[in-house]
């Protein structure tokens, strides 16, 4: 039951402190922002009178997929920002003294904390991709292939950031944890894109400098898999997925690293805020 | 029941090369009020927090209530409002006290019935919908004391409980300690205001540089040691040599003229304004009192010391 409760205070935090409010007006204006964009063009392809339905299928397709890239983006910023500060905060200002000194043990503040999150990154994902996805079929028609699988995964890699930023707030100031979440985002996305760059030109040591981003966090390599999940008729097809083209598709074997991987930032955290003085 | 409320023994912090809490060898009666007794760092809060388990000591052992250290169902029986604390200030009062009775695993039913109960014993009946971060500071510390009695504890910790506090609150925590003493809750209180302590604790405990120096009864402290205040016409060297006999810690005040000391008891003044009489002197006054918990604790802690 203490979990329940943590993980439920931590959303109505989200709820309190307009976090979520907040994510959820940026999440509608970019929504609207790209029903607008895929509209107008749509209506501009329209007119083209020799443009066959298959071949409007393309630009729906890398339309949708910019949208789903860009959700994906906004979800791993959000992901950092609401799990920065939530314990090296609680240190900070003591309001971690009156709850760990309750009938519970730290980690049950980790985990509880983490539920909260992760149901947080759920409906985020689900409210943003999934926006853009039922967006693309209302007016364009375009049924994605995977759904469910697609989103599944684009929650596993919110989630694996959150983790990350939250065990690193067990240790980590409020400021140097998300410098962090950010470096290691930030590494990984080129590492993601060399690796495909790498795999275009056949340049083994890209392909190379790519796999290890992936295994110094995996959210590229999960981005990867989504997107593949939801086109890959598309993006497994240098020629039509363009820049969002997957090269070298990540293996089953990726989604089980990033759960062992998010399984083991937790047990870290756990571990760290267990070990800690307060 | 017989078993101590809190109990240690050569409890120990250690950071790196710094020595927090020495040894830390103390125990608290159920039902007792005690007050922890020290100058700014030294030891006071880190031993609260080994208590409490929020620091790992370094060596020793502790039991609260007849229960080691670092169990957590023990502390389902146990109240702590920190020093510097700061709570989830966009709950309300009442939101507020629901969640720490969620986290003692209290029932709602409970949780329910003891809520306005509280908010009225710390006088913030009214504000039990307004949110915390509308709170003064005076108000903070109060509803961090109901918070802290939310689950009827055996054991209370209060870390500066007074702070921030204007004279009715500081009554107001007299009050429920003395009402927390009557139904029997133990009280281990830190406090910079002697005067609090002086009367609200049963017994104190002196700590300096990480080592407790003296635990004594209010009581005792109270009655044991008189301080008197003595003029005469000509104070020699040898004045203050021989008034040794009856008392230590003799002093010439220069600019009052006035000679101190400290006797054991009243039975020895009669005896000492008959010896200064016959031995010739010419005696102007012989004042007697008691000292302040003020005096001993600068006493205890500067005669330790050499340096107070």
């Amino acid at each position: 039951m203490t979990l329940l409760h943590l993980a439920l205070i931590t959303i109505r935090e989200g709820q309190k402190r307009s976090i979520i409010r907040l994510a959820t007006i940026m999440a509608i204006c970019f929504l609207i922002l790209f029903a607008l964009g895929l509209h107008f063009l749509f209506v501009q392809f329209e007119q083209v009178e020799f443009m066959s339905a298959r071949e409007m299928e393309l630009p729906a397709n890398g339309l949708t997929l910019v949208g789903l890239y860009a959700s994906n983006f906004l979800l791993v910023v959000m992901a950092v920002l609401i799990s920065v500060a939530s314990i090296s905060n609680e240190i900070d200002t003591r309001v971690i003294d009156t709850i760990v000194t309750k009938p519970l043990h730290r980690w049950e503040i980790v985990v509880g904390k983490w539920l909260g999150f992760v149901v947080m990154i759920a409906g985020y994902t689900l409210l943003l991709a999934g926006g853009v996805i039922l967006i693309a079929y209302l007016r364009t028609g375009l049924v994605l292939h995977d759904v469910p699988g697609g989103l599944a995964v684009m929650v596993l890699s919110g989630v694996t950031v959150m983790t990350v930023t939250l065990a690193g707030g067990t240790r980590l100031s409020t400021l140097a944890n998300g410098v962090i979440a950010f470096m290691l985002y930030g590494l990984a996305f080129i590492g993601g894109w060399v690796e495909t760059i790498g795999a275009t030109f056949r340049n083994e040591v890209s392909v190379n400098i790519g796999i290890v981003s992936s295994l110094i966090i995996p959210v590229e390599a999960l981005w990867k898999k989504a997107s593949l999940l939801f086109q890959p008729r598309i993006l497994g097809n240098p020629g039509m997925g363009g820049p969002f083209s997957v090269a070298l598709e990540p293996s089953d074997a990726m989604i089980v690293y990033a759960v062992v991987y998010i399984l083991a930032a937790l047990l870290y955290g756990v571990w760290s805020l267990s070990r800690r003085d307060l | 029941m017989t078993e101590l409320a809190l109990e240690t023994r050569g409890l120990r912090k250690q950071y790196g090369e710094k020595v927090a809490v020495e040894d830390l060898t103390l125990q608290v009666e159920r039902g007792e009020v005690f007050g922890f007794l020290g100058p700014n760092g030294a030891g006071k809060t880190t031993s609260i927090k080994m208590l409490l388990s929020l620091v790992a000591p370094t060596a020793g052992v502790g039991a609260l209530l007849g229960r080691p250290l670092g169990e957590t169902a023990v502390r389902r029986r146990v109240g702590y409002l920190p020093e510097h604390f700061r709570f989830h200030d966009w709950l309300t009062a009442a939101e507020f006290l629901d969640f720490h009775g969620k986290l003692f695993g209290m029932p709602r039913a409970r949780r329910q019935a003891i809520i306005p109960d509280l908010l009225e014993l710390v006088g913030l009946q009214a504000r039990a919908q307004t949110r915390l971060r509308e709170f003064s500071k005076g108000m903070t510390q109060r509803i961090g004391l109901a918070q802290a009695l939310m689950n009827d504890p055996e054991l209370v910790f209060l870390d500066e409980p007074t702070s921030g506090l204007d004279p009715i609150g500081r009554r107001l925590v007299r009050e429920i300690v003395d009402g927390l003493r009557e139904q029997g809750t133990a009280v281990f209180i830190n406090s910079h205001l002697l005067s609090e302590i002086e009367q609200t604790c049963d017994r104190v405990g002196f700590i300096r540089d990480g080592r407790i120096l003296e635990v004594s009864p209010m009581a005792d402290l109270e009655r044991s040691v008189l301080q008197v205040g003595l003029r005469v016409g000509q104070p020699t060297p040898e004045l203050l040599e021989a008034l040794a006999r009856f008392g230590d810690r003799v002093e010439l005040h220069r600019s009052s003229g006035r000679i101190s000391l400290a006797i054991s008891g009243e039975e020895v003044l009669p005896r000492l304004a008959a010896w200064l009489v016959e031995s010739g002197h010419t005696l102007y006054e012989l004042s007697p009192h008691h000292l302040t918990l003020e005096e001993r604790f600068l006493q205890v802690i500067g005669s330790q010391t050499g340096d107070h």
